[in-house]
């Protein structure tokens, strides 16, 4: 089971959660990304590839489930305006083993972050908005999970 | 062969003020490169974004690519800074 969401609404940590517990693996991790609201930001707006975002993610999946026996991969990631405390994106893997399940759920985000086409803009309560530079750490962290 | 869609993002497309165009399709040797290249020349929004090549990546028909990747027949290049999700 693997479904990917790309969506401007929220969504329920909790039922998602539920959902992969249901699968009956036995070990459910996940990882949920929130706006930080530092340094005076009053929103980020997410830009995306809406041709491509998709396929994309689905293609990470798709790494995913080919490396780690996993039986179930949610993946659900906003776009558009979300501000300081909102839920940006959720990884969430099921399996039997508990390593697959955390190694999958960190390969995942850690490749949504380098290789899934969004852009973030801050915007703050003061001075003009910035488009937010893609860090080398994040990239590094990506390459590491290479065979 | 039809023309190149070109598809803009992030702050690529507010320098160049457009998000995306068609243009005539380039050489059949033409790089990715070469045509950012070509777009820098045109001045402007255009210089300022397509000035320095390492701040850009690409993607030929919604697949990343290299910016010495071949454009070929593909149907749209999509032209954008670094991503930044997750």
């Amino acid at each position: 089971m693997s479904r990917v969401s790309i969506q401007t609404g929220d969504f329920d940590v909790g039922a998602e959660l539920a959902a992969l517990e249901a699968l009956g693996g036995g070990g459910v991790a996940s990882f949920t990304g929130v706006v930080r609201g530092e340094g005076g930001l009053i929103a980020l707006e997410l830009e995306q590839y809406p041709a491509m975002t998709r396929g994309q993610v689905e293609r990470i999946v798709e790494q995913a489930m080919a490396r780690w026996p996993l039986i179930g991969v949610r993946v659900i990631h906003r776009h558009g305006r979300l501000e300081p405390g909102a839920r940006i994106v959720f990884v969430g893997t099921a399996s039997r083993h508990r390593t697959a399940a955390l190694e999958s759920c960190a390969f995942l985000i850690d490749w949504l972050k380098s290789h899934a086409p969004f852009w973030k803009k801050e915007h703050f309560a003061e001075g003009s908005p910035r488009w937010v530079d893609a860090k080398a750490e994040d990239e590094a962290k990506a390459d590491s999970w290479r065979d | 062969m039809p023309d190149l869609s070109i598809v803009y993002f992030a702050w690529v497309r507010e320098a160049i003020g457009t998000d995306g165009e068609t243009i005539e399709r380039p050489a059949e040797d033409a790089t990715v490169a070469d045509l950012v290249a070509a777009l820098a020349a045109r001045g402007g929004g255009y210089a300022q974004a397509f000035g320095d090549m390492s701040r850009l990546r690409a993607a030929l028909d919604q697949r990343f690519v290299a910016m010495n990747c071949v454009i070929g027949d593909a149907r749209e290049l999509a032209l954008f800074p670094p991503v930044t999700g997750g």
